[in-house]
């Protein structure tokens, strides 16, 4: 074998200048498809930490039925307090899970006293959320002075979205009215103090606020300390499928039992259907819940189309370079063919060459695609994506998806080469002797 | 004894409708370490009639037997292995491999066809470069040597194996009349240190004189079979 590579080698080395284009057109593909993987990845990490990181955490547990029904926030599918103990129990008991946040979610009207608007409320622990949602306090582009390193909210508090701030000329400090429809369609109001204005994650139409949860319920009536959802952070995001699985198993023996939907009210669909089994609670995912996971599977796609556009080229340059190669060597086949060298040791020849060529082409590209990326981490170049001002670019591609295109490559280049190489180990040695 | 025996031999192409006949029914035996020449015009079928012993093609009828083994009748990958392992060749054009070196051009069949151990390689090799006088050009290429080098090696590589027959179709063709001479004496040399029998074919009557038996044939048949020819070498 050792043979073959030798020769197979001198033969690619005989026709340099198409040898060296062939594999220069596969390290450019490799380049591409690498740096595409890489940067992509990049943006993804990035982007799904925003959202993750500063509005949802990587997974939230609902009452069965909610999420269906999550437009309109419906309070007659809140978790009762047994439920809610019992959640707060497996969340603890969980390794994978770093922290946790449980949320009291409600539509309101936003009044400054002059206008009113619609808001979309989260009544939060101020000590769990930002435990939850790391970013969420980066988020604040304005803030009261004792908001740095001290608590996220204190009760009495609202962190209004920017384009509210923005549209009704409220300020830090202003007094605000929350007024919300309560569980048994009655209305409440409360003022509240603004203490932060935040940047919207999702996008400049974004009108989410938080205050503090016990205002929450207070506004809301409550009785009992009801949770709208859980919002969970792993320790390691990249797990996120063996931490999903793990908690609808753990969660699936928690009925609905702790305070069943009384009646439909606030557009409640208590017979939505849900993760979780036949558990009263179901599991979501980051990308369950985000718009940005369309994008997400938007960007998966554009690496297939890439990955097909680079085996493409790999399949179509071998094939035409070991065509001619099969072409102009007809008589060295004669010659081969004729002293005894068996069909399959000819066809290993050909294969040989195309697979040299793939390596070759694939080593050189990866080693550059390598370099590039490490440059692009050490230059660190930033762009404006949506609200982020300047989101940090830090490519980085994996062994596996590195592995993975080297290894399809490599399989394609071999691929290609087998039709010539077939050709040539099938070569009549009369016809090639004779070819002029 | 008979190392190659034609009974009733015939190739017939099909051109389009057309049927043509190359070989017509020839009969001829050569023995073991014999050095025969098939002379004639072209298109007289001499070269189908090495290409048929040498089991590069089929008969259309008749029986061909060569060292014990009816060749006729070999699949495409027994004819390989048999010529592998008992049959060297020598071409016109030379066809050296061009990437490769002299030294690595004999060493070819010993690699590709048969797997010989590298020791055994090497002892065998530096013998017949020996022998063939080309000892001192073992590293280079084929474009570096002369035409006559060129065929030296080529007779080299043909006898690597430990051939049993050696054919060489119009091995002086491409050669001077000096060189051309230098090579049959080779190819004799070669014969008689190794007992290999040597069949070739030529249309120079200078260079058939050297053979010590030759089979004229014309528009496919054997007209002169095997006389003794008169060397006309001077």
């Amino acid at each position: 074998m050792l043979n073959v590579l030798k020769i197979a080698a001198r033969n690619l080395a005989r026709f340099g200048r198409r040898t060296f284009l062939t594999a220069a057109l596969i390290t450019v593909g490799i380049v591409a498809v690498l740096l595409f993987v890489a940067t992509t990845g990049s943006f993804k990490t990035i982007m799904v930490g925003q959202f993750t990181d500063a509005l949802l955490g990587h997974l939230e547990v609902h009452r069965r039925g909610y999420v269906a029904s999550i437009d309109s926030l419906p309070l007659n599918l809140n978790m009762q307090p047994a439920m809610v103990e019992k959640v707060e129990q497996v969340l603890k008991k969980m390794d994978a899970v770093e922290a946790y946040s449980p949320r009291v979610k409600l539509g309101a009207m936003f009044s400054n006293f002059t206008e009113t608007t619609s808001i979309r409320m989260s009544g939060v622990d101020p000590a769990k959320e930002p435990a939850t949602t790391p970013l969420l306090p980066g988020r604040l582009i304005e803030a009261g002075g004792d908001k740095q390193g001290g608590a996220l909210l204190k009760p009495g508090e609202i962190l209004i979205p920017e384009l509210i701030a923005r549209g009704l000329k409220v300020k830090v400090g202003d007094t605000v009215v929350l007024v919300a429809t309560n569980r048994d369609g009655s209305v409440n109001g409360k003022t509240f103090t603004v203490s932060g204005v935040l940047r919207s994650v999702s996008g400049p139409s974004g009108k989410d606020g938080y205050i503090y949860i016990d205002d929450a319920r207070a506004l809301l009536r409550m009785k009992e300390a009801e949770v709208s959802e859980f919002a969970i952070r792993l320790k390691n995001p990249a797990k996120l499928d063996q931490a999903y699985a793990q908690l609808s198993q753990e969660l699936s023996g928690i009925s609905g039992g702790g305070g069943s939907p009384d009646k439909a009210g606030m557009g409640g669909n208590a017979g939505a259907a849900g993760k979780g089994g036949g558990s009263g609670l179901e599991v979501h995912t980051w990308a369950d819940l985000s718009p940005f996971s369309s994008i997400v599977r938007m960007i998966d796609l554009l690496a297939i189309f890439i990955k097909v556009m680079l085996v493409s080229i790999v399949l179509i340059s071998i094939m035409n370079v070991m065509m001619m190669a099969v072409y102009e060597r007809i008589r060295e086949i004669g010659t081969i063919s004729a002293i005894g060298t068996p069909p399959r040791r000819i066809l290993a020849l050909f294969l040989t060459e195309g697979l040299l060529l793939g390596v070759g082409g694939t080593a050189l590209g990866t080693a550059i695609s390598l370099v590039v990326i490490y440059a692009l981490n050490i230059w660190r170049p930033a762009f404006k994506f949506g609200m982020q001002q300047a989101v940090v670019l830090s490519p980085s591609v994996s062994a596996v998806d590195v592995g993975t295109i080297a290894a399809m490559v490599i399989a394609m280049s071999v691929l290609a080469s087998l039709q010539p190489a077939w050709k040539a180990s099938r070569m009549d040695p009369v016809t090639a002797l004779g070819h002029v | 004894m008979a190392l190659i025996r034609s009974e009733g031999l015939v190739k017939t192409y099909r051109a389009g409708e057309m049927d043509i006949p190359a070989i017509r029914g020839v009969d001829f035996t050569i023995d073991a370490k014999s050095f025969v020449a098939f002379v004639g015009p072209s298109g007289s079928g001499k070269s189908t009639l090495l290409n048929m012993i040498g089991c590069l093609d089929h008969p259309t009828s008749g029986k061909l037997t060569v060292i014990d083994t009816d060749v006729s009748t070999l699949d495409r990958r027994a004819a390989a292995e048999f010529r592998g392992r008992h049959i060297g060749f020598v071409f016109q054009d030379f066809n050296l491999i061009p990437v490769l070196t002299v030294y690595e051009n004999i060493e070819y069949p010993l690699i590709m066809v048969q797997n010989w151990p590298e020791q055994k390689r090497r002892k065998q090799i530096v013998r017949l470069l020996e022998a063939v006088g080309m000892a001192g050009q073992a590293n280079k290429r084929p474009d570096q040597i002369s035409g006559g080098q060129k065929q030296r090696v080529a007779v080299a590589r043909a006898l690597a194996t430990d051939a049993k027959l050696v054919l060489a179709d119009e091995p002086t063709a491409n050669l001077d009349h000096d060189t051309a001479y230098r090579v049959i004496e080779l190819m004799k040399k070669m014969r008689d240190e190794l007992n290999t029998t040597f069949v070739f074919s030529t249309h120079d009557p200078k260079i058939m004189a050297e053979a010590e038996g030759v089979f004229t044939l014309e528009d496919g048949r054997i007209h002169q079979p095997s006389p003794k020819p008169v060397a006309v070498h001077a």
